[in-house]
């Protein structure tokens, strides 16, 4: 967090400085890892063993909140009988097809559903798993999850066989301290310093919380890394509550904001899913299989035609299901790395990269620039010419051979772009809080905003929109917002209005105002409320000591300036605080309403009393004691019943890549993981010895991704110079890697060379009775992009190895080799790459 | 004269980011050090110089480690210590400035004026008054101020002067996101500096030290003084700077004195040769 976030850490020293004890888990000793109280070396990729052995440790000594897990969580209730686990199938989750590696999760459902799904009722566990998880999975659902059965038998005793927290129990049992001292490498004692320390700073009293990067993400379960860290802290207490909860660092500014206004193919703004060619013929079908019923996820209807209100305007009305119609469509899977593989066979002809730099940024950088070079055109908008737009007279396989200039008929059009203080607008970050930021002043030549771009390419598509049937949704697309100054500029904050929500009598309070009826617009329904009072709320600079530690009147968080998600949960089922040193948002029954320092994220005059008449639906069908208010049920799930590709429970699977053998299943690796087995990115063979080290890729304060925004500027470049790898004194002198000098790394896709950084903070692991080197490799290196510094390209190592839930690379953890001195030039590094991957 | 103005730089809470370091730079508008990978730690920057006014040092004091991923502990028996923070492992990050001395070497000796104390009791180079004599370099004890290759002029942190006049912090501080750097009048600076050297003792950080702080040392006491977890030396400080011109009024004196003599020695030889020019007391 030090290294990658400098400005947020500030807060974890000011946390430190009243007392909090901090733990740093990870791979390499960092800069976090310096400042923190405890440092715990971690082999990449087994974090899953540590978060389930700690799980285990709350739940055989039972340590969980139990008052908490009984009101606030799935733990009671009771799952179908023919479910199995992986303590029955030797790691697989029942439901598995071995043809096609995925899970059809209709056995991981609670009892009963299927029953009523062959008495004709609705299930989306049965109807859907399958296609969800090939366009996207969870995302399908929408922001409200997969719709469980909103009202499932229980036992309140939590002794039941069947009820989630006996098979949680079971199925976290084989994660102990020696397991994870031979799978992570962290001793017995310091896992027990770090069990000790969390189960007692959470209960009544205390939170405990956790914070993770993209080193929890880019893995093959990553989403279930995640899964793991929520069971963690539900079963502790501490979600919904101040200080406690998950918090996910990003990776850029405003990357929070551009999945809540998406730039991903499988969602709409405010997570409402992308509908399906096939699946989603109607607005009616689309509304039954986006998602539950019940929750504030229950009113989707109303925010999805709030959306297409704002898209559409006035064409949009009720007898035309408010141009649902003019949506596109997905026909399947269309990722990003999908995207290149279409390319690479001629399916995609045209790219948009906006802001990205996948030639260097992207895993398996070959097959990327394979892609690029395919394409009949493509538009590059960035700051400078990265790689994207320059490999066909600069790129790598030109020096190999394995293109030509000449040969390459892709046209590039490169559209410069204005940077963050050169244009108006928001930056929506972790905490979701929107910012405004002026602009400082005006880009420098023909450089524009995005929102120039896309505002002015949309007038021209309009003013070319021909009469015919198929150019409708562009001519009646809403698209008119104020211009200002004298390249005319849409006016953001007009934009923002939209995003924020409009109604008959102007700009839209909150989401609960949002209507089925069309009589509403807004291109957001999570972001309603940002404009309220047609006073831009996101601009709000009030300074914190003039007001509470929550801040309210600094800038605006989503949804309704919650500054806490779920704060329901920071109050016990009776509306009382846990604890008056953790009291946050409590029932006052004088006034018959939720209070505290934040808006209750709970309807304010629902008491804690309430009980949902039989068949009721949206948040009234939640009760007064059902914190989780955008889960169909109210609870947050310690065992997910459908919403996962990959199994409703995470278990510890091996990186793809990975020089360990499982020993906790006969399944070495996440069964339904993506891949893509094609020439143009072959993988490493499992358990390699040509490939025996375990190699994770990160980043450094002074440089920023694949360097296109710290490379040309001086004093960023001459911070870190030069790519280098870092390794332990005891590999180095082992290949006799000197300090300083050059190191060439390998994998089966290429090799590429480093100066050597020996250090202590590298350190070997003793993983199942032997040593296992890890090397790290910061990846802000390329070619090009302006840079004043130039290296190798980190990310061409990487595999095409993806998490099946959200289709992230697995660029944290994999295999390689590394030998002294330099790599080869030419067609003479393809023949090492050969020789390594038929060696 | 304003209040005298200073930093106080807390290293237990540097997280090397060099945020300083890019802020002075900028601010300033000083010209990039080339780009040299140097496989030191973290530190590509190396020391103060002319174009450095602001740098991070990184220590790394991790125990050794074994190939089997034990330390060493020298018992023989593969020794199980179990890898932490504290004494026995440790990565030290610290911002190094000009100390802004209370009695300047550099400024003792610029002959030209192009050195002086502001109002802020901060030391300055006039870079239109300086003539590149070069005499203040080997004047600090620090090392700090330099001359630039191309134009042979000195130069070193202002402590943003023009900042300080304007009413605002300097760059480096403004910049650093942990408070590492601290800006303010001297006297409240040690004050904070002492309490929090007090708070880290009673967390059992008995290494914490202040250094720089004391008007009774070397300099006179230090404009930038720092909390360290080590010795200086393990910083690249030395451990008891003096300024070289502290001893100057003294040796004035003493070459005073020294001149006199020689004077009187020359004008007792000059009468000796005009005796033998004169022929006086020579045979003849």
């Amino acid at each position: 967090m030090a290294e990658c976030h400098p400005v947020g850490f500030q807060w974890v020293v000011e946390a430190k400085a009243r007392g909090a004890k901090v733990f740093h888990i990870d791979p390499r000793f960092t800069r976090t890892s310096a400042l923190c109280d405890r440092y715990l070396n971690i082999r990449a990729g087994s974090d899953i063993v540590l978060l389930g052995a700690l799980i285990n440790h709350v739940l055989s000594n039972e340590l969980d909140f139990r008052e908490y897990v009984l009101a606030y969580t799935n733990a009671p209730m009771i799952v179908s009988e023919e479910y199995r686990g992986t303590e029955d199938l030797d790691g697989l989750f029942s439901g598995f097809d071995p043809e096609t590696r995925t899970y059809d999760p209709a056995t991981w459902s609670y009892e009963g559903v299927t029953e009523e799904a062959a008495a004709g009722e609705r299930s989306e566990q049965l109807d859907h798993g399958r296609e969800h998880a090939d366009m996207g999975g969870p995302d399908q659902y929408g922001a409200g999850g997969a719709a469980a059965h909103p009202k499932p038998k229980t036992d309140p005793t939590l002794r039941h066989p069947r009820c989630v927290y006996q098979i949680l129990r079971r199925h976290f049992a084989r994660y102990t301290p020696d397991l994870v001292a031979e799978l992570c490498g962290i001793s017995p004692e310091d896992f027990a310093e770090l069990a000790e320390a969390i189960t007692a700073h959470s209960g009544r009293e205390r939170t405990t919380m956790w914070v993770y990067s993209v080193g929890w993400t880019q893995h093959t379960v990553g989403a279930q890394y995640i899964r793991a860290a929520a069971i963690l802290q539900l079963l502790l207490g501490n979600m919904g509550r101040p200080g406690g909860g998950i918090l996910a660092l990003r990776g850029h500014a405003s990357i929070q904001g551009s999945t809540d206004i998406p730039t991903l193919f499988n969602i709409l703004p405010g997570y409402l899913p992308m509908p399906h060619a096939h699946q989603h013929e109607t607005f009616d079908d689309y509304l039954a299989r986006a998602g539950g019923d019940t929750g504030f996820w229950g009113r989707k209807r109303s925010y999805m035609v709030s959306l297409l209100k704002a898209w559409w305007g006035d064409a949009a009305t009720e007898d035309n299901d408010f141009r649902f119609d003019h949506l596109p469509r997905l026909t399947g899977d269309h990722s990003h790395y999908s995207t290149v593989m279409g390319q690479i066979d001629g399916t995609v002809k045209g790219y948009f990269v906006v802001g990205e730099n996948p030639a260097v940024g992207s895993a398996g950088g070959r097959a990327q620039r394979l892609g690029l070079a395919n394409l009949e055109w493509l538009v590059v908008r960035d700051l400078t010419l990265v790689e994207t737009a320059t490999f066909w007279k600069d790129g790598p396989e030109l020096e190999t051979g394995e293109m030509r200039t000449e040969d390459i008929g892709t046209e590039v059009f490169f559209v410069p772009a204005a940077s963050h203080v050169e244009k108006d607008g928001t930056f929506t970050n972790t905490q979701r809080l929107l910012q405004w930021r002026e602009k400082a002043l005006d880009p420098p030549g023909d450089c524009r905003s995005d929102l120039w771009f896309y505002y002015h390419l949309g007038k021209l598509l309009k003013e070319r929109a021909s009469s015919d049937e198929r150019d409708r949704p562009l001519r009646e697309l809403t698209w008119d917002y104020p211009e200002e100054g004298v390249h005319g500029d849409p006016s953001a904050s007009a934009v923002l209005r939209e995003i924020g929500g409009v109604g008959p009598d102007g700009a839209l309070s909150g989401y609960t105002e949002l209507k089925p009826d069309g009589s509403t617009r807004c291109g957001c329904w999570i972001y309603c409320g940002v404009y309220a009072d047609e006073v831009n709320q996101a601009a709000r600079r009030r300074p914190g000591r003039e007001q509470s530690p929550e801040a309210p009147e600094w800038g605006w968080a989503w949804p309704a300036n919650r500054r806490i998600l779920y704060n329901r949960a920071s109050a016990d089922p009776d509306g009382r605080p846990w604890s008056e040193r953790k009291a946050y948002i409590y029932w006052d029954e004088k006034k018959g309403e939720w209070t505290g320092p934040d808006v209750p994220d709970f309807e304010k005059t629902k008491p804690p009393g309430y009980r949902p008449p039989e068949g009721a639906l949206a948040e009234a069908a939640l009760s007064g004691t059902d914190p989780f208010i955008m889960q169909a049920d109210g609870k947050g799930w310690l065992y997910a019943p459908a919403g996962l590709v990959d199994g409703p429970l995470p278990a510890h699977y091996e990186p793809f890549e990975s020089p360990v053998r499982n020993p906790l299943y006969a399944q070495q690796d996440n069964p339904a993981r993506r891949l893509y087995p094609r020439p143009e990115s072959p993988y490493n063979p499992e358990r390699s010895p040509r490939f025996p080290y375990v190699l994770t890729t990160y980043r450094l304060t002074e440089h920023h991704t694949a360097g296109a925004m710290s490379r040309p500027l001086a004093y960023l470049a001459e911070l870190q110079p030069e790519l280098f790898c870092e390794v332990s004194p005891a590999l180095a002198a082992e290949l006799g890697l000197a300090n300083g000098d050059w190191a060439t790394i390998v994998t089966s896709r290429t090799a590429i060379e480093a100066r050597v950084l020996v250090t202590e903070r590298v350190r070997p692991l003793r993983i199942q009775g032997r040593i296992v080197h890890q090397i790290g490799l910061p990846y802000h290196w390329g070619w090009g992009s302006g840079g004043l510094v130039t290296g190798d390209i980190v990310n061409d190592l990487m595999p095409l190895a993806l998490d099946p839930n959200v289709h992230i690379q697995e660029s944290k953890a994999t295999t390689c080799d590394v030998r002294p001195g330099r790599r080869p030039r030419g067609a003479d590094l393809l023949r090492l790459v050969e020789e390594y991957r038929h060696g | 004269m304003a209040e005298r103005m200073g930093f106080f730089t807390d290293t237990s809470i540097c997280i090397g980011c060099k945020a300083c370091e890019v802020a002075c730079k900028e601010w300033n508008q000083l010209p990039d050090d080339g780009f040299v990978f140097e496989a030191t730690s973290y530190d590509n920057t190396g020391a103060l110089g002319a174009s450095t006014w602001r740098h991070v040092a990184f220590i790394e004091q991790q125990p050794v480690w074994t190939a089997d991923g034990t330390t060493g502990d020298g018992d023989g028996d593969g020794g199980e210590k179990p890898f932490q923070i504290g004494p026995d492992g440790r990565w030290l990050m610290s911002s190094d400035v000009c100390k802004h001395c209370t009695n300047a070497g550099c400024l003792d000796v610029c002959p030209t004026g192009a050195l002086f104390r502001t109002e802020f009791g901060t030391v300055v180079v006039q870079s239109d008054i300086c003539n590149g004599c070069g005499y203040c370099v080997p004047a600090c004890p620090f090392g700090v101020i330099a001359r630039r290759e191309d134009d042979g002029r000195a130069w070193k942190c202002t402590m943003c002067y023009d900042r300080l006049r304007g009413g605002l912090e300097p760059a480096c501080a403004k910049a650093c996101p942990t408070d590492s750097i601290q800006f303010g009048p001297l006297d409240e600076l040690r004050e904070r500096a002492a309490a929090r050297v007090a708070e880290l003792h009673a967390l059992g950080r008995t290494e914490a030290r202040l250094y720089g702080e004391s008007p009774d040392d070397g300099v006179g006491g230090m404009g930038a003084f720092f909390l360290l977890l080590d010795e200086p030396e393990v910083y690249g400080l030395p451990p008891d700077p003096v300024v070289p011109t502290r001893n100057l009024p003294a040796m004035w004196r003493w070459a005073g004195a020294a001149a006199l003599t020689m004077a009187g020695a020359v004008a007792l030889s000059f009468l000796g040769s005009s005796d033998r020019l004169l022929g006086r007391g020579g045979p003849r």
